[in-house]
């Protein structure tokens, strides 16, 4: 029993550290900067809008 | 008193557009979950973006405009994918080697190893375990930008993890004790020779 119970305590340990690995893996992908091309684009759409 | 508003100077606060700007770290973030290559992530948020701009009339005002964009941008993926399923995703190595060279810390699972493992997962499990697990949305709100039942997200996400574990090798436990067992019984059988 208490060996199942140790099992289950390493499994939720696994599962925490995947889930802190997913967070980081996201977060790092979101901390990058975002390229100006996108704020551009949107400033040629908002433009392309207003000339219409 | 109405600091905050007057701030933010929006030539129309209706246009659900104008908001566009806050999703675009959030948009690149998870087109680079699925494509592990910051070119094809950023062609993919592109797409995103003049496709949302052009079909804004599509989203419902009040609804999840995050959640709305993310579908747009899976589905552009997919359908890509499946244009040209014959192309290498990732010809000149993987986004993640160049930007996860971290060091392990207090063994626990070290980084580099865990995206390498990430990036050989299918999209789809990178897709359910990066919307479930790591960017805050709920099971509800995946299966719909997912497009399938609730129950089909969690079983996916399980499989995800699973397959994880399994690239990381984390089920198999470390045969360590037969390694020892081997060795002693070698020095024993010299110490037995010796004594003979």
């Amino acid at each position: 029993m208490y060996e199942d119970m140790a099992d289950d305590n390493s499994k939720a340990s696994i599962r925490e550290q995947i889930n802190e690995n997913l967070k980081r893996v996201y977060e790092d992908a979101l901390n990058e900067e975002v390229p100006d091309r996108f704020k551009d684009l949107l400033a040629q759409l908002k433009a392309k809008e207003g000339s219409k | 008193m109405s600091g905050l508003s007057d701030a933010k100077s929006v030539s129309d606060p209706q246009d659900p557009r104008e908001e566009l700007p806050e999703h675009l770290a959030a948009l690149r973030a998870f087109a680079l979950s699925l494509t592990r290559n910051s070119s094809a992530a950023d062609d993919l948020v592109q797409d995103t973006i003049v496709k949302a701009w052009s079909n804004i009339e599509k989203f419902q005002a009040g609804t999840n405009l995050r959640a709305w964009l993310f579908t747009i941008l899976r589905n552009t993926f997919y359908s890509d994918r499946r244009k040209r399923k014959r192309e290498v995703s990732d010809p000149e190595g993987t986004h993640a080697a160049t930007l996860y060279e971290k060091p392990a810390h207090d063994g626990r699972l070290a980084m580099g190893e865990f995206v390498v493992a990430f990036d050989q997962l299918s999209p789809e499990h990178r897709e359910v375990l990066i919307l479930v697990g790591a960017s805050g949305f709920s099971y509800e709100e995946a299966a719909e930008m997912m497009g399938v039942k609730v129950g089909t997200v969690k079983s996916r996400a399980n499989r995800a993890r699973a397959r994880l574990c399994e690239l990381l090798h984390l089920e198999e436990g470390e045969d360590i004790l037969a390694e020892v067992d081997r060795n002693s019984a070698a020095v024993m059988g010299r110490s037995g020779v010796a004594a003979a």
